[in-house]
């Protein structure tokens, strides 16, 4: 049922949404067009199965005409979410701590901002010479396993089973910490909205954070994101793990291209596919507008020493053990 | 009081203060209150940094707690040996481990827990800190030992 009206839906936006990109794009549309057509159906059935598995989306970067209608869709999907700021904010102490806000830039579509979760990312590539011109459709990459989740210190974000991360905005105090942690920058923060409103608000938080969540009350109830529904050009495909791993490296062999997002901080679950490395990418730069750079996994340092915390009690218990023992056998 | 005793005052003292000082890093307010901008200080707002130096701290706390605590078991004292203060620091610091230990559980990958825990993880753990500082300053004004 979903399947047809996605399809119906498709069609229409087609006709009337082939831009000047969409034509110039056209080389790298064609290489890239395998048989995405039907996964976004195949995807939705599994999600209405309640899957639990990590779900994992693949963008095609070499189909999006940069259009924003993902970027729309997802304000509309996710408006009532979006915070609603008393003015005027409680007075910060001390005076260095900024104050965000972007409640009167609510229409800002070119970068993240708590009232804009997915942006479209320029970026320049030279492709046998030739100058091209790359969209890039950016929000949250929902980490395998994700620092601004794993270490709030007030455990205002969660991970849920089916992979995706989202910050509990009754929770958030504001403090920025996944922002500084997250390898990309992305939980974008408002001022004077939340919980640190009821305790100490001039002395503590400063907000809200806000991302993308992944459309979690659209999964909920088996439907796909609402920026992978709008997409007339089919450029994200949301489905398992394993099954959208394969999809991505199929797609990659395809056009001979490139992936970003399998390795990247330890892996997420949002596959990049482009048909030019990713490190020739001249991206535009600036705050909001996350880079696509190498990133080891962040938490790898810390989950190593895990392991030496295991073997801790048993270091101390045989010292003790090695102390009494001697003592023993002094006494003998 | 014997230089054993003395010696593992030290060595706790020391051990309390920078994992104390490595988890108020976790949240984000040596920043905001300038702290780490004290030369030789800016370490504290690097998160990663302070993470893996909570980690270690607590590593070491573990094993060193196990190792003076089977040591009194094993002097064949119990529980009478210890002053009143003594025993409710040492139940705050047990409760840290266990709650720290959980958190270094969810910490890895592939690992959900569901919300409420991870909050009431949090919360008790910072709750718990605090309580461990409040007595151990206690303890050290009113010159109380451990062991009677
Ligand atoms: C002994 C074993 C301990 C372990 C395994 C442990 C582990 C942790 C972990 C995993 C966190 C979350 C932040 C992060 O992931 O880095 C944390 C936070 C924190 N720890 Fe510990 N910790 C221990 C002991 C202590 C002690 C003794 C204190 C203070 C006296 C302390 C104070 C804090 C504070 C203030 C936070 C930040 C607030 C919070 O997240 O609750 N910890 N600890
Ligand atoms: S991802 Fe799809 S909807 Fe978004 S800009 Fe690209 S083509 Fe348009
Ligand atoms: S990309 Fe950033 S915000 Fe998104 S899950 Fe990873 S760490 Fe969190
Ligand atoms: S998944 Fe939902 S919240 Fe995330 S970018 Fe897409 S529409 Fe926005």
């Amino acid at each position: 049922m979903q399947a047809i009206a996605l399809a119906g839906k498709r069609e229409k936006r087609m006709t009337s949404k082939i831009s000047r990109r969409a034509f110039l794009k056209g080389s790298f549309t064609a290489a890239g067009s395998v048989a995405v057509s039907g996964s976004v159906a195949r995807a939705a059935a599994s999600l209405a199965a309640e899957e639990k598995a990590p779900l994992v989306t693949v963008i095609d970067i070499s189909r999006c005409i940069g259009c924003e209608e993902c970027v729309y869709a997802c304000r509309e999907s996710n408006a009532a979410k979006y915070p609603d700021p008393q003015k005027p904010f409680p007075k910060m102490i001390p005076k260095r701590v900024p104050i965000e806000d972007w409640s009167d830039k609510r229409d800002v579509t070119d970068r993240l901002t708590p009232y804009n979760w997915l942006f479209i990312q320029q970026a320049k590539a030279l492709v046998n010479g030739q100058e091209q011109e790359l969209t890039i459709p950016r929000r949250c990459m929902h980490c395998e396993n994700p620092p601004c989740v794993k270490l709030c210190p007030w455990g205002a974000a969660k991970q849920e089973p089916n992979g995706l991360s989202r910050i509990d905005a009754d929770i958030c105090l504001g403090g920025s910490k996944c922002k500084a942690v997250c390898p990309w920058d992305v939980p974008q923060r408002q001022t004077g909205v939340g919980l640190y409103l009821d305790i100490l608000p001039s002395l503590a938080g400063n907000g809200v954070m806000y991302k993308c969540d992944r459309c979690y009350q659209r999964l909920e109830k088996g439907h796909i994101p609402a920026c992978i529904e709008a997409c007339p050009e089919d450029v994200q495909t949301i489905g398992p793990r394993s099954e959208m791993i394969a999809q991505a490296h199929a797609l990659a062999r395809e056009m001979e291209g490139f992936i970003y997002g399998e390795k990247e901080n330890g892996g997420t679950h949002t596959l990049y596919v482009s048909p030019v490395p990713f490190d020739q990418l001249i991206f535009e730069q600036g705050k909001g507008k996350p880079s696509m750079g190498r990133v080891e996994d962040r938490m790898a340092d810390g989950n190593n020493l895990a392991r030496a915390m295991l073997i801790a009690p048993i270091a101390g218990a045989v010292a003790a053990f090695g102390k009494f023992y001697k003592r023993v056998k002094e006494d003998g | 009081m014997s230089l054993v005793y003395k010696t593992r005052q030290i060595v706790y003292g020391f051990t309390l203060f920078f994992i104390a000082l490595s988890g108020f890093a976790q949240m984000p307010i040596f920043k905001r209150y300038y702290i780490a901008d004290i030369p030789g200080l800016g370490w504290l707002d690097q998160f990663y940094v302070t993470h893996v130096l909570h980690y270690v701290f607590a590593t070491f706390f573990i094993g060193f707690g196990i190792y003076v605590g089977m040591d009194f078991v094993l002097n064949k004292k119990n529980i009478s040996g210890l002053t009143a203060s003594g025993v409710v620091k040492i139940a705050v610091i047990v409760g840290l481990m266990v709650s720290g230990g959980l958190m270094v559980a969810k910490n890895l990958p592939g690992i959900y827990f569901s919300h409420t825990l991870i909050y009431v993880m949090n919360i008790s753990h910072l709750g718990l800190c605090m309580a461990l500082l409040m007595a151990s300053a206690y303890t050290l004004v009113r010159r109380k030992a451990w062991i009677k």
